[in-house]
């Protein structure tokens, strides 16, 4: 069980599929627009719950919870080969630069 | 009230009214055009308004740096006596380390000052940072509407990372999946809040960036005696080029050439699902670029005040590999570490320098700041491992979605032009089955910055090719 005033992440659908804009592309036009926003639960609940928090902005929203205590997880990648070899190209090529 | 797609879109002008504190149907007039000096005027603000209420903010102001190992390295590969000497202006100093500081600044001072409680952005780049930044400086609530996910709720690295930049200062961020609804949802929210659109499309927005056009044309003139002779601008939305140019020419510099320089994402559809995370830039594209050239009114507000036609001298494309490889290049011969979208214009620069004499001035107007997501390291990996094939070579060759292609040498890194009669023609094919006066054609003159005779011939090749 997660606590209520615990962070969390849910999830909502906005429009279903077939509600969804006039011409749009089709692998867009047969998902469903979707939402997913971060606030502290306003009672206790558990992972696929439908959910009612306060967000940021004090706002209330409601949806599916999918995740306790978000966090991120975006990085600076991997290695990439052709990456090491520019670095060499532009180092080479400046060697001896007239300034 | 219903608040389904159908109602909320039918109520959007009042919505946008409420939102704005601004009537646009005073600056109407009979037939397709507006006034737009009026609309600006209308904001309130003189440039010196403007730039002290920057000031007031910690905004602006920004180092003006000449790149000269970078230059010299243009140089070598351009005719003798040719390799202009290019300067960066340090946009990335500033307040959240973007120049969308310049604009966030305008729109959360006009919240301020008309008396909403906070303030709401659609937004998935560096604005959306800008606008929380200004917003937590000044006690005002924040939202930022941003489309972030694929169907597979898989997040631009990017965009992850400017999500994660607003809540460090305290916005709530709504991330949505792949297309243009994003708007509906950003009208609820406006609806349900009453707080201010803090628009990039706002007069606001766009008086916010002419201080950089300003400061651009008098520093250089202390400094080195001169205007610059071009300033180069990453455009996509379009504010960014029409802010600065209105800027340079309040700085009396008439003559300095104005260049919009877009990524080449040609043939990725920017409203599809699958293609959301094939590209490795989330601004600055022909994606935006293109459409908000050729037809600015389908912005946020009812009329967009970033016109980018009526002020750009030439439209230059690079592509995805050439920005990657001058990101390097800025870091390994400069000392700068930027983030990638900010040297989209960089990498037009270096080509565009060795077409001009070696005593030329071409200044880039912006940097941004980077780090995890928003890494050209970040965004390479994250694109190699969806299947994008990177390589070197040359990198003209790119096929956007399918490959990646970093020049095998500097001498590789060049621009192509797109032509600004076909972009006219594009913004006039929105107006070729209506009845035109002469008010009218003088209006779209104005518009696409050319003469009434060009547009009437313009409009003739449009009715000749449906034939």
């Amino acid at each position: 069980m997660i606590k209520k005033n615990q962070i969390v992440l849910i999830y909502k659908v906005i429009l279903p599929s077939s509600e969804r804009a006039t011409n749009l592309p089709l692998d867009t036009k047969e998902v469903p627009f979707e939402m997913r926003v971060k606030g502290k639960l306003l009672k206790s609940a558990d992972i696929g719950d439908r959910v009612e928090i306060l967000t940021a902005s004090k706002r209330k929203e409601s949806g599916i919870l999918i995740e306790d205590q978000p966090f991120y997880s975006h990085s600076f990648g991997h290695y990439v080969d052709a990456l090491e070899e520019i670095k060499d190209v532009i180092l080479n090529e400046t060697e001896e630069l007239e300034i | 009230m219903s608040n389904s797609y159908k109602d909320v879109m039918s109520r959007k002008s009042e919505i946008m009214k409420e939102a704005l504190g601004f009537d646009y149907d005073q600056f109407e007039v009979d037939g397709i055009g507006f006034d737009y000096e009026k609309m600006m005027k209308a904001s309130g603000y003189t440039l010196s308004d403007v730039r002290e209420i920057q000031i007031s903010q910690n905004v602006g102001q920004t180092p003006l740096v000449e790149l000269k190992r970078l230059s010299a390295y243009a140089r070598k590969f351009a005719p003798k006596g040719y390799g202009a000497r290019i300067f960066l202006k340090d946009e990335a100093a500033n307040i959240s380390g973007s120049f969308k500081a310049r604009r966030a600044a305008m729109s959360v001072h006009q919240a301020k000052k008309l008396g909403y409680k906070g303030v709401v952005a659609a937004t998935s780049g560096n604005y959306g940072a800008a606008v929380a930044a200004l917003a937590a400086k000044a006690g005002l609530k924040c939202i930022i509407v941003q489309e972030c996910y694929d169907s597979d709720g898989i997040g631009q690295p990017e965009i992850i990372e400017k999500a994660r930049a607003c809540e460090a200062y305290v916005a709530e961020v709504i991330q949505l999946s792949v297309g243009p609804e994003l708007f509906y949802e950003f009208l609820k929210i406006l609806e349900e809040t009453k707080y201010f659109n803090a628009s990039l499309y706002s007069p606001y927005g766009i008086m916010g960036i002419e201080t950089l056009g300003y400061e651009i044309a008098a520093e250089m003139k202390k400094r080195e005696g001169q205007f610059p002779d071009m300033v180069i601008c990453t455009n996509a939305g379009g504010g960014n080029l029409t802010g600065t140019a209105r800027g340079l020419l309040k700085a009396k510099a008439i003559d300095t050439q104005v260049i919009a320089a877009s990524v080449d994402l040609t043939g990725l559809h920017m409203a599809s699902d699958r293609q959301f995370n094939q590209k490795s830039f989330t601004t600055g594209h022909t994606g935006f670029g293109i459409p908000f050239s050729t037809f600015p009114d389908r912005s946020d507000v009812p009329r967009s005040a970033a016109r980018p036609l009526r002020y750009m001298d030439q439209y230059v494309l690079v592509n995805q590999g050439s920005v990657f490889f001058i990101t390097e290049a800025l870091a390994l011969l400069e000392g700068f570490e930027r983030g990638p979208a900010g040297n989209i214009s960089l990498a037009a620069a270096f080509s565009l320098a060795q077409t001009m004499r070696s005593d030329q001035i071409i200044v880039v107007q912006e940097s941004e700041y980077t780090g995890a997501g928003k890494h050209m390291k970040a965004q390479v990996s994250f694109a190699s491992d969806r299947g994008v094939k990177i390589s070197l070579g040359d990198p003209l060759l790119e096929k956007p979605g399918k490959t990646i292609i970093f020049p095998s040498s500097g001498a590789l890194l060049k621009h192509k032009e797109l032509p600004l009669d076909q972009l006219r023609a594009s913004y006039l094919k929105h107006f070729s089955e209506k009845e035109l006066s002469q008010k009218d054609i003088m209006y779209l003159a104005t518009e696409l910055n050319t003469t009434i005779e060009h547009i009437s011939i313009l409009l003739e090749e449009i009715n000749e090719s449906k034939k």
